[in-house]
């Protein structure tokens, strides 16, 4: 039996890949080139030794620090870049690698050319805001004042030249006359000030003017036409214009300060009115050259900006990966002469020759003379898992990984999921129309594979894509199952021969009361059309899927525990075999795999024995004679051995084992007093990983029979609530069904019995969403989450221990992908 | 309602909550401070933040950074957290952060008005405000020239504007009846928040009560220690004593009479609570008394996240998190300044 178990060819996502702790002492002067390579080869997991070091304290804190430096003033640069509306295009001619010495000068240059350029286009544009709101009061104010002046002094030509007024000048204008009816402006001492104020900030702003004046003032607002925009945020805000009148030196003061307060930029107004168009012409004259300044300074600046953007992505991903670099060679130590790093990492051991060419090809490339050390080292600790998987296998082992990652070289139950899996939802979904729909999903996702995998995708696109080829497995069971079903959209279909019944006379008009009368041989590939509409289409549809779950659920715990067995095995404890894995076995063969062999020979013989009844009488009286519900000869004598092995296997699973762990345990305590160092190395190697955490410490014997009678409990219930735990492919695939046959009679067919074909195209519309939404999308999703409760709870659980860790190598394909 | 708080709380509550319990794991831990104290210069306390919630804040400066910049960022973290609350709370809850602003508008209110007094530039004193205590007229206070008016421009559209009641007075502003009104304010302050908490009833009644107490007994004192010597008498003192508190009412009367600090702590030692805190020190000290309190109110706040279910955590959060922004401060300070051997002496570690 061994012999024939060692024979089989190796699997190779059975366990994980076997790894290697070693050591890499490295000369000062190609360490950095050393780490690079690894970094390309990407197929060595770097240890931390300086774990108790802060950041700082490290080795190459300062690179690091010019390296997060380097990344800021990139970030600064594609900030710019984006602002300005530019696109930063790789070149497609090929760049040399640049030193990092160099792209830091360079970087420096190029960030303080842009920061100067931002500071004068940012004085420019802070002079060219004032001009531009000086000119809008200039154009606003003058209204007031025009009518003001007008009315006061009795100059009448002014106020149909006025080229601004608007309707609510207009409204002002009528309460100006009232207000300064009686006293001539200039002669009262009353005064103005006039400018400019954000749209938000107005209402506030006259109100704690009135208040500050205790109301003796006059606002006049108007909307400015032009937006203006905020050199802060670059955002272009609506202005408002005002022109507030007053009297007294006193509320000069308090005005000034309430528009300083308020951020409002007051410009004088000449009261003359011409000076005031000397003024207009001379603020325009200055704003269109300043406009001319501006354009030509933001295009110098685009053209600095579009020389960055050029290599930006390129720099981008060189400062990312120095960066990578350095925080890797913090991780080593110095050695005592200070002349060598001292590293240490984890690598498969498949890898360790092309690790060793590529630390030769460095030693080579950076001119040193010494060479870098390789060698293995004994692990102390468990070795990271590792699985090779590709792009189909890839997603199975994500959804293990998600319950949690296989200790080191253990079983891996992603190998019987990749067919398990989609079959098991297939039961759940059995319908080849729905299987077909599925299908065109994956071929499309996969026809785009290439397109896709390049582009971001939102975070649910993402999911879909990245389980594209669980999709198409779960759609082609589905078929398979469909078709052992026989429906499609619920609707059977006669593609395998025709019906093995037919009606009892010419008319048929007792079909779906007295039923049919069977006169060939049975439909030669899964349920007979007939079925569908019968009187007894669901009890028989139920016996057939409930009798289905059980054995597929026996049959997939029983692989559980076989693999459980092959753990054992691998990791040699024999314990685990006799004491665990045989009672197991037993306990459950006994029990439901016996249930198990009467539904294979119910079905063979197409006996009428009712198994509820033998079961549970099985355990009420098992002497009883069985009567019409025996099976086969022999079969109470077998009942009560089997009956007998599940008792005995319960205390088998429980007892001896604390009790041989003790012992074994005692033998080594004895042991120990006379040579520490034989026993415990030669532990070692026996058992590579799995014991030697807790042999180490004290051995508490109550915790570990505590530990036992809970797994042997868990166990012994477990077998029967996990049995009935698979029933939910039963439960599920009958909803399905059901709901399909709802959608498909009660919406599609209802519809079509109408002439009216609005009405049939409503009928057609609702069946498609439901088939779409409802069938397609919850059910795909319900089914999914049952298959995978019954890998992670009812198969994971009889095997699995899932404590182990990732190997996450140091490597820049891995890098590149985050941070972004 | 109390005790029936688990009941319903989480309807309204519960995101908060969490998200509140999220940013309070988020703080600075021993480990961070014992990193943080050994940094040799700005560059490297921004490295070690940048592992740290502050991380994003911090990430964009240009190297050369100032201890400012620090400060100013981490606020900004402490701010956007707020603001995301506040945005998320309904009533009552977001009345309650609102109250957690005005201790921070009274300062600015204060700061902007003794900074006209003193002929500062608006512009200036604003950028020092603490943005949790900005409004939107704040800039306009420079204009008031006594209490009347700073009431009738600008306050009476602030919240502020009831706790105004007490100090409305004709006399031009001086630095004494600024900080006299700073100390009214606060009383009417702690006043109405007390019973706030205490109109919200069950946990955060009890919890809040509490710290709020805690907080009306620490400025008892200080005021008390603040005006020995000065021209302020005894009634005026005892005015300015907040009307809760463990002190309160006897205790008060006490303080308003003392003449000196070891007067002062003879009242306190005789209450249980404040008695380790002054045991401390020795005779004739008030140097380390702040830090001593301040000791105590970060173990008073850490240990309101023991219970669920009430709103005393925003409070404690925020007050946290106020308390380590001053800590990074020092700590700034004392690296920028080569002081390192000084870093120890202010830092109020938490947990």
């Amino acid at each position: 039996m061994d012999d024939f178990l060692d024979k089989l060819p190796q699997m190779d996502l059975m366990r994980s890949e076997k790894m290697t702790l070693v050591q890499l002492i490295i000369p000062v002067e190609s360490a950095h080139r050393c780490v690079t390579y690894l970094g390309e080869l990407g197929l060595l997991q770097f240890r931390d030794l300086n774990a108790d070091k802060s950041p700082f304290q490290r080795t190459f804190a300062t690179q690091v620090k010019r390296c997060g430096e380097m990344s800021r003033k990139l970030r600064f640069f594609k900030d710019q870049i984006d602002k300005a509306g530019l696109r930063c295009l790789p070149r497609h001619e090929v760049e040399p690698d640049i030193e990092l010495g160099d792209l830091e000068r360079q970087l420096a240059d190029h960030e303080h050319e842009v920061l100067e350029m931002n500071s004068n286009s940012e004085k420019l544009r802070l002079t060219y805001n004032e001009l531009l709101e000086f000119k809008i009061v200039l154009q606003k104010a003058s209204g007031f004042l025009v009518s003001s002046n007008a009315h006061a002094i009795g100059d009448e030509t002014e106020l149909h030249e006025s080229t601004y007024s608007n309707n609510g000048f207009i409204e002002s204008c009528s309460l100006l006359e009232q207000e300064m009816r009686h006293e001539p402006l200039n002669q009262s001492g009353l005064r103005f000030i006039s400018g400019i104020i954000n749209k938000d900030k107005l209402l506030k702003f006259e109100r704690m003017l009135f208040r500050a004046t205790r109301g003796n003032m006059l606002f006049n607002q108007t909307p400015s036409d032009e937006e203006i925009m905020d050199p802060s945020t670059s955002e272009m805000v609506e202005k408002i214009v005002f022109v507030v009148f007053f009297s007294g030196e006193q509320a000069r003061t308090k005005i000034l300060k309430i528009c300083e307060a308020f951020g409002a930029n007051c410009y004088p107004v000449p009261e003359d009115i011409t000076k005031q168009r000397q003024l207009t012409r001379e603020v325009l004259s200055r704003l269109s050259d300043l406009e001319a300044t501006l354009d030509a300074g933001t295009r110098h600046r685009n053209n600095a900006l579009n020389a960055v953007g050029y290599s930006l992505i390129k720099w981008m991903t060189t400062v990312r990966r120095e960066k990578a670099v350095y925080d890797t060679l913090n991780m080593l130590n110095f050695d005592v002469t200070k002349k060598c790093l001292v590293g240490e990492g984890w690598c498969p051991t498949f890898a360790k020759t092309q690790i060793h060419e590529v630390l030769q090809r460095a030693t080579f490339d950076s001119n040193s003379q010494a060479g870098v050390i390789f060698h293995e080292m004994q692990a102390v600790e468990s070795p990271p898992t590792y699985f090779r998987t590709n792009k189909l296998t890839n997603a199975f082992q994500e959804i293990i990984d998600a319950y949690g990652v296989a200790r080191y070289q253990e079983a891996n139950p992603a190998v019987y999921s990749v067919v398990t899996y989609p079959f098991l939802f297939a039961v759940m979904f059995g319908d080849w129309g729905h299987g077909l729909c599925l299908l065109l999903g994956a071929l499309y996702l996969l026809a785009r594979e290439r397109k896709l995998s390049t582009q971001k995708l939102g975070s649910f696109m993402e999911m879909l894509f990245g389980g594209r080829y669980v999709i198409l497995l779960m759609a082609l069971f589905s078929i398979y199952c469909g078709l052992i079903y026989n429906e499609f959209f619920s609707v059977p279909f006669h593609i395998f021969g025709g019906s093995a019944y037919k009606c009892r006379d010419t008319t048929c008009s007792d079909a779906y009361t007295v039923g049919l009368v069977k006169y060939r041989d049975p439909y030669p590939f899964g349920v007979d059309p007939s079925w569908r509409g019968s009187r007894t289409e669901l009890p028989y549809l139920n016996s057939l899927k409930m009798k289905m779950s059980i054995l597929l659920g026996i049959a997939q715990m029983n692989l559980g525990l076989i693999l459980s067995f092959f753990n054992a095995r691998f990791f040699g404890s024999s314990l685990d075999i006799r004491y665990q894995f045989i009672p197991q076995m037993i306990f459950l063969n006994s029990l439901f795999g016996y249930l198990s062999l009467l539904i294979i020979i119910k079905w063979c013989t197409g006996s009428q024995a009712d198994l509820y009844h033998v079961m549970i009488y099985m355990f009420l009286s098992p002497t009883e004679e069985l009567g019409e519900n025996e099976l086969f000869w022999g079969q109470r004598p077998l009942q009560i051995l089997l009956l007998l092995m599940a008792f005995i296997a319960v205390p088998w699973m429980l007892f001896p084992k604390p009790f041989a762990l003790r012992k074994i345990h005692m033998e080594r305590f004895q042991g120990r007093t006379y040579g520490v160092l034989g026993t415990s190395e030669v532990d070692l190697d026996v058992e590579p990983d799995s014991a030697r955490g807790h042999q180490e410490e004290e051995f508490n014997f109550s915790e570990i029979f505590v530990h036992q009678l809970i797994h042997s409990i868990e166990f012994v219930l477990g077998s029967v609530s996990n049995t009935a735990s698979y029933l939910r492919l039963w439960a599920l695939s009958l909803a399905h069904s059901e709901l399909s046959t709802v959608f498909y009679e009660k919406v599609l067919l209802l519809a079509w019995g109408y002439e009216n074909i609005l009405i049939r195209l409503i009928g057609v519309v609702v069946f498609a969403f439901a088939t779409a939404f409802i069938l397609l999308m919850m059910e795909t999703l319900s089914a999914f989450l049952h298959a995978l409760r019954l890998h992670w709870v009812e198969f994971m659980g009889k095997f699995f221990h899932g404590d182990g860790y990732k190997f996450k190598p140091f490597s820049f394909a891995l890098i590149s992908d985050d941070d972004e | 309602m109390y005790g029936f708080e688990a009941l319903t709380f989480n309807i309204h509550g519960g995101y908060l909550e969490a998200i509140v319990r999220g940013h309070r794991a988020g703080l600075l831990t021993t480990a961070d401070y014992n990193n943080l104290c050994q940094c040799e210069n700005l560059d490297d306390i921004k490295m070690h933040l940048s592992a740290t919630k502050y991380g994003s804040y911090l990430q964009n400066e240009p190297s050369p950074l100032h201890t400012t910049t620090i400060v100013e960022k981490c606020t900004l973290k402490l701010v956007d957290d707020y603001k995301h609350m506040l945005c998320q709370a309904t009533e009552p809850m977001s009345t309650f952060l609102e109250y957690i602003r005005y201790g921070h508008m009274i300062d600015n209110v204060v700061l902007i008005v003794t900074g006209t007094l003193h002929e500062r530039d608006v512009q200036e004193l604003i950028e020092k405000c603490h943005p949790l205590g900005m409004f939107d007229s704040i800039a306009t206070l420079a204009v008031a020239q006594n209490m009347r008016e700073l009431y009738r421009l600008v306050l009476v559209d602030t919240p502020l504007a009831p706790y105004f009641s007490e100090c409305l007075t004709s006399e031009d502003l001086d630095d004494m009846n600024i900080e006299i009104m700073r100390n009214t304010l606060y009383k009417a302050y702690l006043e109405d928040f007390y019973k706030f908490c205490q109109k919200l009833g069950g946990a955060t009644a009890e919890i809040m009560s509490d710290l709020l107490a805690f907080e009306a007994d620490r400025r008892a004192v200080n005021i008390t220690i603040n005006s020995i010597g000065t021209e302020l008498t005894r009634e005026d003192r005892k005015k300015l004593y907040s009307n809760f508190g463990l002190l309160y009412p006897y205790g008060h009367e006490e303080l308003a009479i003392c003449e000196d600090i070891d007067q002062v702590r003879g009242v306190m030692e005789k209450y249980p609570p404040y008695q380790a805190i002054f045991s401390k020190m020795s005779y004739g000290e008030s140097q380390m008394l702040d830090k001593a309190f301040y000791e105590e109110e970060v173990r008073r706040l850490c240990l309101a996240f023991e219970q669920q279910f009430h709103y005393g955590v925003f409070f404690a959060y925020m007050r946290l998190r106020e308390q380590e922004i001053r800590n990074l401060m020092w700590i700034s300070e004392c690296v920028a300044q080569n002081q390192k051997s000084r870093i120890h002496d202010s830092v109020v570690y938490m947990f």
